[in-house]
């Protein structure tokens, strides 16, 4: 007997419902890395020479490097002459039809997201000629940017309409030799978006990959370079909170941003990829290279990522602050749910004289779940007066999860102010009772909690995508849309 | 006046996750609405069981026996469905929820009874309205909305606002368990003129307490002595002062032989006849 009461391993280990079935992509170049294969992509892309040179420059130095084994996530080799690093853009053959071929869940999901009715065709790989209504505002909003000088454009577009641009900042701060999985992007890159803001100007939007339809299928190696020039300012969203569909399992995008003098970059990234079955199979792995520059003086970086998807996420948007009086912020909730794995956190490089960075990390475990917060402060000799605030929360829910905290902690000037301060909590059955017996659901009760403490998080994300973040955790947590 | 809660016979415990600890055993209790029960008894009596129980707490299992409120059974009803249809309990120790700010719980609380009744939400001015009138009641600073929940919150301060919580979610049963514990004379005050206010014809309210003061400023119609998982005795008002004067022993050595108590005109619990004996 007894009362039917809430069970929060049951609860937490509902079924990821978004899964879909993959159809295989056909419109491919063979499987396999070599020189050729990148001559093909350079080519097939109508690329000046310089890119050609650079990425064949990245493929050798990639050839001489091992993958990396220092995170704290676990994954079975990537055979990588097995992925394609080609494919051309959909045709009608591919994917689902229409929505009527979709995952109905995928579907619920997205009106209980409010996702309007042509975005769920592009979200869900349909594979449409055209997402009319998005292309009119896209078109719109595009005339609007260009009065101001704004450049905001698919890379392949930039790279043959700007190549002055791309060639002196492309690898200007995440370069080819820095990472294996930087290397790699460097080499075989599909696709991204490029922005420049000319000098003084404000960015009077925010700037989405959402719009940006022409270059929709991306795919796993996604390259984009953000360049805020002196005084200019811009706040730029990457992703959706909607469930994306994706073919590629290894995803290893490199993202650099660069400030000048006075100027501001924001970046908000909501990363909801399929995070694989309750058992870990399938999902997404998230391999990425995040980082900006102050490089003038008085610049500013804000990274703010909202990390839910994903079979394995690994990615410590950084700063280096190199002009004085920079700053660099960094705020993140991760979240992993069933056998999720999650490696992320940021660098703060001080470089330059009163260099200011902030750290906001909450994560939160549910399920089997792994989540590590990593994180590097770094203060050179040279960054006189050098101040970073750091602090990290783990929430735990159940007890089969793990929260895990690495900080890095290096400083070079004696003058330095270092805090650094971290907590672990988990949603009690106390709490989750005291939040029922006021009246609400158990599911509802741990959204609240969570969403609670991710608050100082949220209220940095452009508003929209904040309350649309808040509605996703739920989502996840319940691993349901009911 | 109707009957809201009627317990019949109840065997309750707590599931440690292998067996069922017995603490109830045998309690009848029968709340109409428009009357004011307390419930006294010394420690281990089973006072927290029975509030718990009437929640619907996970591991607070009954038995057996029957809890009907509004003459259908609460026992296969979870916890926040009770809450809905007005079954209200004020903790004994209320929760800390960091992150989540007082106002924010007591709105989704008020909510979620509205939507239950068919009614409209509150949007956000009409609830800080109502919210603003029901504070200034319980003595309470505004500032205390915007604080996480009960976090930080002394011990007067919780106890009021779960007063609070009742008095904006206006249940038709109200389980107050030892809300009167921890106050200092002036606090214990506002919150029996929280209680008092909410004595209401349609309202049923049971007080589960240790001591007799809070019964000074809410006089109950019926009081109930509960002894080793069952009501060992029950009586009027003036069964508070006699239980203060002679002690709880008195009872869980055989005070009901003393057939000379007055009880009310209609006795809720079982006035029992019998000793309990030592189990």
């Amino acid at each position: 007997m007894g009362s039917p009461t809430f069970n929060l391993d049951e609860f937490i280990g509902q079924k990821y419902r978004q899964g879909f079935f993959t159809p295989l992509e056909s419109d491919t170049v063979p499987h396999g890395l070599d020189e050729n294969v990148i001559r093909l992509i350079s080519e097939k892309k109508g690329e000046p020479a310089f890119m050609l040179d650079w990425r064949l420059q990245a493929y050798r130095h990639w050839l001489t490097m091992t993958e990396p084994k220092w995170s704290s996530v676990k994954y079975p080799p990537i055979d990588y002459q097995a992925i394609s690093y080609y494919s051309a853009p959909k045709s009608k053959k591919v994917g689902p039809r229409s929505l009527d071929e979709v995952d109905p869940e995928l579907l619920r999901t997205y009106e209980k997201l409010g996702v309007p009715l042509a975005e769920r065709e592009m979200l869900a790989g349909v594979a449409v000629d055209a997402v009319f209504d998005s292309v009119s505002v896209a078109t719109t909003f595009k005339a609007k940017l260009a009065e101001l000088g704004i450049i905001f454009s698919s890379f392949s577009d930039a790279v043959k309409e700007y190549p002055e641009l791309v060639q002196k900042y492309l690898g200007s701060v995440v370069p080819y030799t820095d990472n294996y999985f930087a290397c790699l992007n460097s080499a075989v890159f599909s696709d991204g978006s490029f922005c420049y803001i000319p000098p003084g100007v404000r960015c009077p939007m925010e700037l989405s990959t959402y719009f940006r339809i022409n270059a929709r299928n991306t795919g796993q190696f996604e390259r984009t370079l953000i360049i805020a020039d002196k005084g200019a300012y811009v706040s730029y969203l990457e992703g959706c909170t909607a469930p994306m569909r994706d073919e590629n399992q290894l995803h290893a995008a490199v993202v650099e941003l660069i400030a000048l003098e006075d100027a501001q970059i924001k970046y908000s990234t909501v990363q909801n990829w399929y995070p694989g079955d309750k058992n870990g199979k399938g999902g997404i792995y998230n391999f990425v290279t995040k980082r900006g520059e102050c490089r003038g003086d008085n610049a500013r970086i804000s990274w703010t990522q909202v990390e839910t998807g994903s079979a394995i996420t690994w990615k410590y948007p950084s700063v280096v602050l190199r002009g004085d009086n920079s700053i660099g912020e960094f705020y993140s909730v991760a979240l992993t749910n069933n056998h999720q794995q999650a490696d992320t956190g940021t660098k703060m490089i001080h470089l330059g004289k009163n260099t200011r960075s902030t750290i906001l990390s909450k994560g939160i475990s549910a399920g089997h779940g792994h989540n590590a917060y990593r994180g590097l402060v770094k203060v050179a000799k040279s960054a006189v007066n050098a101040r970073n605030y750091t602090q990290c929360d783990s929430l735990l829910l159940g007890d089969q999860c793990a929260a895990h905290t690495f900080p890095y902690i290096e400083v070079k000037n004696p003058g330095a102010q270092i805090e650094h301060e971290a907590t672990t909590s988990r949603i009690g059955e106390d709490q989750l009772f005291y939040c029922q017996s006021r009246g609400l659901s158990a599911e509802d009760a741990v959204a609240m909690i969570v969403n609670g403490f991710c608050k100082e998080v949220f209220k940095e994300l452009p508003m929209e995508f904040a309350v649309e973040a808040q509605k996703l955790l739920g989502i996840s947590l319940e691993g349901s849309v009911g | 006046m109707n009957t809201l809660l009627e317990i019949r016979n109840l065997h309750a415990g707590v599931d440690d996750g292998a067996a069922v600890r017995p603490i109830l055993r045998g309690l009848d209790l029968t709340v109409r609405a428009g009357e004011v029960h307390a419930v006294m008894g010394p420690n281990g009596s089973g006072k927290s069981t029975l509030a718990y129980v009437l929640a619907g707490r996970d591991r607070y299992t009954v038995t057996s026996g029957e809890i009907l409120y509004d003459g259908h059974s609460l026992l296969d009803i979870a916890p926040e469905e009770r809450a809905r249809a007005g079954v209200f309990l004020a903790f004994q120790y209320p929760v800390e929820i960091p992150g989540v700010s007082n106002i924010y719980l007591l709105k989704a609380a008020v909510n979620a009874a509205r939507k239950h009744r068919g009614e409209e939400e509150l949007d956000a001015m009409d609830f800080l309205a109502l919210v603003r009138d029901k504070l200034t009641t319980m003595g309470m600073d505004e500032a205390l909305l915007y604080r996480p929940v009960n976090q930080g919150f002394s011990g007067g301060e919780k106890k009021r606002n779960e007063i609070l919580q009742m008095a904006l979610l206006e249940p038709r049963l109200a389980i107050l368990d030892e809300t009167d514990s921890g106050l200092d004379i002036d606090a214990l005050r506002t919150v029996a003129d929280g209680i008092q206010a909410m004595r209401r014809s349609d309202r049923g309210i049971v007080l589960i307490t240790h001591y007799q003061r809070l019964l000074d400023y809410v006089i109950p119609d019926h009081i109930h002595v509960l002894a080793q998982g069952r009501i060992a005795l029950s009586g009027g008002p003036e069964l508070a002062r006699e239980l203060e004067r002679r002690g709880y022993a008195w009872v869980e050595n055989g005070a009901p032989a003393e057939k000379s108590l007055p009880s009310g005109a209609a006795p809720a619990g079982r006035t029992a006849t019998s000793t309990p004996s030592g189990e």
